[in-house]
């Protein structure tokens, strides 16, 4: 049993030591919104935050995250209203979708550490999240879109 | 509004065998009359795409699959213009497989070649004005008046009186009246929600994780399957030993099937460990040696032997260019490329007494229904298919190969079984785009005019594989080409076909991408001939095509043609595709000897447009597509195995790479053309004409990025 907290809840978890973390978040707790897309820390689809921070769920043994603090898509918030998400509705972003969790989930870590980002900072930080639909320029303006709504306070 | 969230509201459609028989699709086949069913909730089915339920609830059942094009928008904008009801009313839920849904310009229930808007558009217009029509007899009937005397709007009948009654309260009784056979569709200039800008319907359950694609399907007991599969592309186990697969934890099946050997274990993880512990002796099969030198010779070696099947004759282009007083000729050769949906091939299939429900994300639900049956025993009919959000969709889920594994599997332990691809399964066991090679010659005559155009294709044919019979030549390889549109008196365009012993499949373009490349770019390589700008030399040939001028003007005029900045470099390319036209400018600089691409600039007619600000992402979409494979794409195989098996030797564009890209939609009130692939194809002939202009390089073959400029 290893011990990890999950969008603000404590879990113990039942899965081999080598089990990355993507495949518990999905087969284990029933959180399917993170994505498997490469399994080798290529494309940035299974992106969620651990202590904060954004890394690929898929490359991460669940034996090396006893006691660590995961959010996921589903926990960014309750009710899509994060900045980051507010800001991709607005600019309807995603097309297929299926790597807009991890881009998501990127893009709101950068926020954190970065609220203004510049182009620059924006393609350092997202250049490991790949989009095969081509969304990448809606995805920037999104960020700087929810970049002001955090500067307003929002 | 909802966007389907799939399983909960999918799982308890069980009328979809039901879907009325209608003959032949078009608008014609909804004057017949259609069942009236109890659909869920006890709603009203009114159509094959509409229902109404008491409480209100108006479910669109879109039956083309939403792969990030937009039709789950689009297509039910189309019923609720003539329905009178909000978009964001509406529920959203895929349509089951039926006769309804079929698509005759695709000769199937399938979603492709960019046709489901110009399918829908009066198709589904209809579909709302009979509903509509037939809400307001129902509710004028109650009130004893005349139904010229009732209005519909926001999903509400009044009278003259101010009497009021809502579609739902008078749905039931509407649906057993007779469909109207002629309904008055709005003029476009009475739209209030085609044309608009609309929120996608689907967008808020993209971004909380919410929204399900085929990987994403739970079902109680569901069991998880990895598929191991010959290295080699096209063989098979001959034997295997699963002795130690079958003692690890978890592990519940090893199944081995024709193609394969499936392993099913109680989570994913555990499946894929199973896997590597699996001792298979794999029969390479007829491709053992099979690599690109092969390929390319074999491709070769038909371009010289066969002179092809004709596929355009006008006047005598051999005469032509034996007359001409000046000829050019070039081979083209194009490689493999592999779809790389983000979201791997995967299946859920769930065998059970009633029949077996399929969970996929597919663009063929007929065909996936055909490919589950044997594997679960069963007739077709009785297999229903749940479809889901694709996770990219570019032609791979037009293939079913993936789903027979799934249902075995189900069928073999009576749980639902969900199959997952890896990465690697999936780009080393691809349908690949075709490669091809092309012999293109033209002839300039005493006056400098054009005088002949020959243009010889060689590749192999997907069509032949997917929907045989075809006869002649496949309309899938000549894209692009049979519509040429320059004014040249003498055309030649002949196919022969080569296969090279893999599937080849549909990609995201198809043949467009293939020939638009030989084309535009030889028309910029007799521009240079000719000694003439290769804006000047096409505005020149396109007398007869004012809507090929008027976007190549506006292309054109958007990029700055003549006037590059310093140390840029423009090139352009034409097409009309998809009954759209489309023209795009690529702006380069040479950097470290390759491109850096800075813009691509475009200009699309693309006739009526139900919703711009799709189409707009959908021309963006394509254009990153086509540059992924203008500047990396290529597969390789040696011996027989693919060499890429993940996204770092199969490169695509990431956000640092991105071009700032312009699109200008032209306005037109032409019927609408598709816009889904109408933007891939020309952006390796744009950016290699670019090339050109920067450095006198004719690149021939792609990638760029395999030439060092």
């Amino acid at each position: 049993m290893i011990r990890i907290n999950v969008n603000g809840r404590a879990i113990e978890v039942d899965a081999a030591p080598d089990t990355p973390l993507l495949w518990v978040l999905r087969d284990h707790l029933g959180l399917p919104g993170t994505k498997y897309g490469c399994g080798r820390a290529l494309c940035g689809a299974c992106t969620v935050h651990l202590d904060g921070a954004a890394v690929r769920s898929c490359s991460l043994p669940i034996a090396d995250l006893a006691d660590r603090r995961v959010t996921t898509i589903e926990g960014l918030s309750v009710d899509r209203t994060h900045p980051v998400q507010r800001a991709w509705i607005e600019l309807d972003v995603p097309q297929c979708g299926y790597c807009q969790s991890g881009q998501i989930m990127s893009a709101a870590a950068l926020l954190r550490s970065n609220p203004h980002p510049s182009d620059s900072d924006i393609d350092a930080a997202m250049s490991g999240n790949i989009c095969r639909c081509g969304t990448y320029s809606r995805i920037r303006r999104a960020i700087h879109r929810a970049a002001e709504m955090l500067g307003a306070g929002a | 509004m909802g966007a389907s969230t799939g399983t909960g509201d999918l799982s308890r459609r069980d009328f979809l065998g039901a879907a009325a028989v209608l003959g032949t699709a078009s608008a014609l086949v909804l004057m017949l009359p259609l069942r009236v069913r109890a659909a869920p909730g006890g709603a009203t089915e009114l159509n094959a795409w509409l229902r109404i339920a008491p409480d209100e609830t108006i479910t669109i059942l879109v039956d083309r699959s939403e792969m990030g094009q937009g039709v789950y928008t689009a297509l039910p904008m189309l019923i609720a213009e003539e329905l009178e009801v909000r978009l964001a009313a509406i529920q959203i839920v895929a349509a089951p497989v039926g006769d309804a849904y079929f698509n005759p310009g695709n000769d199937g229930q399938i979603t492709g070649t960019s046709n489901s808007v110009q399918d829908a558009w009066v198709k589904l217009r209809t579909a709302g004005a009979q509903a509509r029509t037939m809400l307001i007899s129902a509710a004028a009937t109650s009130w004893g008046v005349d139904p010229d005397e009732c209005v519909a709007k926001d999903g509400v009948i009044s009278n003259r009186a101010g009497d009021r009654l809502t579609y739902g309260a008078v749905a039931a009784r509407a649906a057993r009246l007779p469909v109207p056979q002629r309904v008055a569709l709005k003029p476009s200039k009475d739209f209030v929600l085609v044309g608009r800008d609309l929120p996608r319907t689907d967008t808020p359950a993209k971004v909380d994780g919410s929204a399900e694609f085929g990987i994403d399907v739970r079902l109680p007991g569901m069991l998880y399957g990895a598929f191991a599969q010959s290295p080699v592309l096209g063989g098979w186990p001959d034997s295997v030993d699963a002795l130690a697969a079958a003692k690890l934890p978890g592990v519940r099946l090893v199944l081995p099937l024709d193609s394969g050997v499936l392993v099913v274990a109680d989570h994913y993880w555990q499946a894929l460990a199973a896997r590597k512990a699996l001792n298979v002796d794999w029969n390479s099969g007829p491709n053992a040696a099979l690599d690109n030198a092969t390929i390319t010779a074999l491709l070769r070696h038909a371009a010289a032997d066969d002179p092809g099947l004709a596929a355009r004759t006008d006047g005598d282009a051999d005469a032509a260019l034996r007359g001409a007083v000046r000829t050019h000729s070039a081979r083209y050769e194009l490689p493999l490329l592999a779809h790389a949906t983000m979201e791997p091939m995967n299946c859920t299939a769930d065998v059970h007494a009633d029949g077996c429900d399929l969970y996929v994300g597919t663009q063929v639900q007929q065909l996936a229904q055909a490919a589950a049956a044997p594997a679960a025993g069963l007739p077709p009919d009785r297999v229903r298919v749940h479809t889901t959000f694709l996770g990219g969709g570019f032609g791979r889920r037009l293939e079913v190969d993936f789903i027979p594994a799934a249902v075995a599997g189900s069928k073999a332990l009576g749980r639902p079984v969900q199959v997952i691809w890896t990465r690697e399964d999936d780009m080393t066991h691809d349908t690949y785009r075709p490669p091809a090679l092309e012999d293109i010659s033209a002839g300039f005559d005493a006056a400098g005019r054009l005088s002949a155009w020959k243009l010889h294709i060689v590749s192999p044919s997907i069509t032949a594989r997917m929907l045989p019979p075809v006869v002649g030549v496949d309309p899938s390889v000549v894209e692009a080409a049979l519509n040429f549109p320059y004014d040249v008196p003498n055309v030649s365009i002949r196919y022969t076909r080569q296969e090279i012993g893999i599937d080849v499949g549909y990609m995201r373009s198809v043949s467009h991408a293939i020939n638009c490349f030989v084309i535009e770019s030889f028309i910029d390589e007799l521009a240079a001939f000719a000694g003439k700008n290769p804006y000047d030399f096409r505005i020149g040939m396109l007398g007869k095509h004012p809507r090929h001028r008027r976007v190549l003007e506006a292309a054109a005029r958007l990029a700055g043609w003549g006037k590059p900045a310093p140390g840029r470099h423009l090139g352009l390319a034409l097409m009309q595709g998809y009954s759209s036209l489309i023209a795009e400018v690529a702006e380069i600089s040479i950097e470290g000897g390759s491109p850096k691409i800075h813009r691509i600039v475009c200009a699309v007619d693309c006739g009526q447009m139900v919703n711009p600000r799709i189409v707009e992402s959908q021309i963006e979409s394509g254009i990153v597509f086509g540059l992924t494979a203008a500047l990396w794409g290529k597969v390789t195989i040696a011996r027989g195995v693919v060499q890429q098996t993940n996204f770092d030797a199969y490169r695509v564009l990431r956000v640092n790479e991105m071009p700032d890209i312009q699109v200008r939609l032209l306005p037109s009130d032409a019927a609408p053309g598709g816009i889904g692939e109408l933007s891939v194809a020309l952006v390796a002939p744009a950016v290699c004409n670019a090339v050109f202009a920067a450095t006198g390089r004719r690149l021939r073959s792609l990638p760029i990025d395999a030439t060092r400029l």
